[in-house]
């Protein structure tokens, strides 16, 4: 089939579509929520891996500061300790388990109780339902952040589709978060914030209700890595990105060994293709 | 090249179960002497690929069944428990989600395959009338299996969709409420779904077989679209056309793969990881990308009830297009202006698709518009006016005058 | 078709072999998920782990009921007249041979462990019943003692014992 005919087809096409869309593209808004800033990943791109340290600390960032509002459901203790994450020991697993309260029973007497978490539990909410949130938090709901690293986006647009297929670039939640926690800003002076609402540059709208959540020198590193809100912020993005996709690394370690298998697969499947037509070909 | 033998059973209990069941005579007949024209190009192995697929989407949808649970509480978390606990769960998931969107990518191609060749034509209406059935099949069930993990864009996908219904005069509004058994989308229509997304496919699963039935009565169009007259034409089913299938299938799972191992979640939409909330509709909803072009379509036009009816006619006229195209020549290859024409359809195609998925807003309105119409007039307009019109180049005599060089052709 | 068949084997058969090979490898590769997913998940195995019954309150001559790994575990606190009973038999009439002591902790013969799904087809027996006072599974007639050891019955095998310890006199660790 000769595909050069349809160039000229598709030139026109696009020219219509370019010419029809112009207005829609060119709006102008006073406050364009900007771009996150990429960062750079230990997990992005095929070979990628979790840092270990990094997890460690994103997750004691997200244990000190973003727990105290934020639950993470969908996450359990024993998941600290296994493979692809932040690989803590089982027995620090085991300590953090034991230092959260998790609601169980009835018991005997019909009554719930706390009691220490186990490995096999998921990590408990910090407040007991919806409504009690809000009522905490200026009637605002800390969402949860098992998968937030997935949950959110930013519009990326058709030009660079091709050029993030081949860089297989995925991280914009996590580089979102990053900007998000960066993003505080003081008013601008032509904005008017509601009540009990901050100031974001990188927040939809930009009238956020969760208050900066973190300054320098608020969380303690064990391994020397400074403590700054820079810092801070993506430790716990990366902590976030493993609690989002917690078999990310033997995800990519598999498609690897399938990709290999199938490109090899190919190969002998076009020799034995040509092998099985050669004869049609040469002798009619 | 071989005869066209048929079956002859070489064991005794296969000659005694022959007489009784055919079953190996008729699994022969149908695919291994069965004869392909011998100059089908590797557009025609999206037929195979697709049959793989659908064998692909229920094996993997039932193992999924098997640690999913329909309940507007616990559906979020069993896929999240799906993606986390079950051993392998996230590479079964992420092959069913991404093998969607797979699925209705060789679907596309292979209607655009028939209709470039003209595939569609007298004698393979019913063949192609099937085929319209069972994307409108794969579409109802694609949606409905969207909506399962129960997140943002599934509730609001459902909710916009079921209340497509509601453009019905006088009864839509009873309607609806029957599709959601109750006053809003809900548990009950979860449920419902959750039964119909796993039965549709076996309704699709039984449409194929009379789609390839009726291919095999037919026989296979090919790039010429001109029939097969004698034994040079064609080539047996197994190895020729089993082992390109087999090639060109492997190709298509390495693209199939990049997307499960490396972007499974760039076909879909971050908001869908968000757990579905009735209270907040996300800012900006959107299908999946596969029914863009019918989405794009349906916002081009300002009345709710034809807008309903440009979409369900946009995919219903296909089933007309035996009857719509007028020229008695199948292949593209000997109508210059037809060809050039299809390659507008197919930019007009992805145009629709590019649109559904802007907000319906400004100059994106106005280009669904004259691309809607587009799409209309390329069925209605152009086709039945170009077949009258248009001179068409010299057919060849037969297939194998068509592959072979001058020298060769007809010698043996 | 040419088809120069001859007993060498041919560069085409090793093609034609590799690719067979090679294919079939991977469909046998894509049967492991399949199969897996269906062995305990994660939270499954997490949620097997042991669990700690405090056994003050359980009365002399009271049997309680407890769940591990979705299976019932009784825990009998034996009378003096039921140990003895365990005792006092002449394991070669038993289909099961198996001497109480070996069925209990050692200083702890008054508290009797044991998985309560009878050998049979899997009911659960109820305590304190049945012609030895020991278990009689409802189903289908099993006689257990009480030591838990089958008496009568179609069921082939004493009832099972958990793995526990003991981690202090009043407490025990199941699994």
């Amino acid at each position: 089939m000769t595909f050069k005919r349809a160039i000229p087809a598709f030139v026109v096409a696009a020219g219509l579509l370019a010419l029809a869309g112009r207005p829609g593209i060119a709006q102008e808004h006073a406050h364009e929520t900007p771009e996150p800033p990429a960062q750079k990943w230990s997990f992005a791109g095929p070979f990628g891996k979790f840092d270990r340290g990094q997890l460690q600390r994103g997750f004691k960032v997200y244990r000190e500061v973003c727990a105290n509002c934020h639950s993470l459901s969908l996450v359990s203790f024993r998941n600290l300790f296994e493979k692809g994450g932040p690989e803590f020991t089982e027995a620090q697993a085991q300590t953090v388990a034991g230092e959260f309260k998790v609601k169980d029973g009835p018991n005997d007497q019909g009554e719930m109780f706390d009691r220490p978490g186990r490995l096999a539990d998921h990590f408990p909410p910090p407040f007991p339902n919806e409504q009690a949130a809000r009522v905490s938090n200026g009637g605002a709901y800390p969402p949860d952040l098992s998968v937030i690293a997935k949950a959110r986006t930013y519009e990326r647009g058709l030009a660079r589709l091709p050029m993030d297929l081949v860089t297989q670039y995925q991280e914009q939640g996590v580089d979102y978060i990053v900007a998000l926690l960066k993003g505080y800003e003081k008013t601008p002076a032509d904005m008017q914030m509601a009540p009990g609402m901050m100031y974001n540059k990188y927040f939809p709208s930009h009238g956020i209700a969760m208050p900066p959540p973190i300054s320098d020198g608020q969380v303690t590193f064990d391994d020397g890595s400074p403590a700054t809100v820079d810092q801070y912020a993506k430790d716990v993005a990366a902590f976030l990105a493993w609690t989002a996709e917690p078999h990310l690394e033997n995800r990519k370690q598999t498609g690897f060994v399938v990709m290999v298998f199938l490109i090899v697969l190919s190969g002998l499947l076009y020799f034995t293709k040509k092998r099985v037509w050669h004869d049609v070909h040469a002798h009619p | 090249m071989s005869g066209h033998a048929t079956y002859q059973p070489q064991s005794g209990f296969m000659k005694w179960m022959e007489r009784r069941l055919p079953i190996a005579g008729l699994v022969y007949s149908s695919f291994v002497a069965y004869p392909t024209p011998r100059n089908l190009n590797y557009w025609w192995t999206f037929g195979g690929i697709l049959s793989v697929m659908l064998v692909i989407q229920i094996i993997t949808g039932i193992t999924l069944a098997m640690h999913y649970t329909p309940h507007v509480d616990l559906a979020f978390k069993s896929v999240e428990s799906i993606m986390r606990d079950v051993n392998y769960g996230w590479l079964l998931r992420y092959v069913h989600a991404n093998g969607a969107s797979m699925f209705f990518a060789a679907a596309y191609i292979h209607m655009f395959r028939g209709m470039y060749y003209g595939s569609y034509k007298d004698p393979r209406e019913v063949l192609w009338i099937l085929g319209v059935i069972l994307l409108l099949l794969m579409i109802a069930t694609g949606f409905m299996g969207y909506v399962l993990p129960w997140g943002q864009m599934s509730f609001w996908a459902a909710t916009v969709i079921t209340n497509l219904f509601s453009a019905i005069p006088v009864v839509g509004e009873s309607v609806v409420s029957w599709l959601w058994g109750g006053y809003s989308v809900g548990n009950p229509t979860l449920q419902r779904f959750y039964s119909l997304h796993y039965l549709l496919p076996f309704v699709i699963a039984g449409v194929v077989v009379l789609h390839v039935w009726a291919l095999h009565v037919v026989g296979q169009n090919n790039p010429t679209g001109i029939d097969p007259k004698t034994d040079k034409d064609t080539v047996p089913f197994t190895p020729y056309a089993t082992i390109k299938d087999s090639f060109f299938l492997a190709l298509f799972f390495i693209v199939f793969s990049f997307f499960i191992f490396y972007m499974p979640n760039f076909m879909g939409h971050a908001d869908n990881y968000i757990p579905a909330n009735p209270a907040v509709t996300p800012s900006h909803i959107v299908p999946e990308w596969y029914y863009l072009p019918f989405y794009a379509i349906l916002r081009a036009i300002p009345n709710k009830l034809l807008g309903v009816g440009a979409l369900g006619a946009s995919i219903v006229i296909l089933a007309f297009l035996p009857w719509l195209d007028t020229s008695r020549v199948r292949s593209a290859r000997y109508r210059p202006y037809f060809k050039q024409l299809f390659w507008v359809f197919v930019a007009v195609c992805i145009g629709l698709g590019w649109l559904g998925g802007k907000p319906a807003e400004g100059g994106y309105v106005i280009a669904s518009r004259l691309l809607t119409a587009y799409y209309f007039a390329h069925f209605l307009i152009i086709l039945p006016l170009l077949g009258i019109f248009e001179k068409t180049k010299p057919l060849p005599n037969s297939i194998s005058e068509s592959v072979l060089p001058p020298t060769t052709a007809g010698t043996r | 078709m040419t088809t120069a068949s001859s007993a060498e084997p041919t560069r085409r058969d090793f093609l034609y072999i590799a690719t067979g090979a090679v294919g079939a490898i991977g469909a046998a590769s894509v049967l492991v998920p399949l199969i897996a997913q269906m062995n305990p998940d994660a939270s499954t195995i997490a949620a097997g782990a042991p669990i700690d019954v405090d056994l003050a309150p359980i009365a002399e001559g009271q049997a309680i009921k407890v769940f591990w790994r979705g299976k019932p575990i009784y825990i009998n606190h034996r009378t003096k007249k039921e140990i003895d009973e365990a005792r006092n038999v002449d394991l070669a009439t038993l289909p099961d041979p198996q001497p109480d002591s070996a069925r209990v902790k050692e200083g702890h013969a008054n508290f009797q462990v044991l998985i309560g799904i009878c050998t049979h087809l899997g009911c659960i027996p109820l305590a304190h019943q049945g012609d030895f006072d020991g278990y009689f599974c409802p189903c289908h007639g099993s006689q257990y003692d009480t030591s838990g050891r089958i008496r009568r019955g179609p069921a082939p095998a004493n009832l099972p014992l958990p793995p526990y310890e003991f981690v202090s006199d009043t407490k025990i660790r199941i699994g």
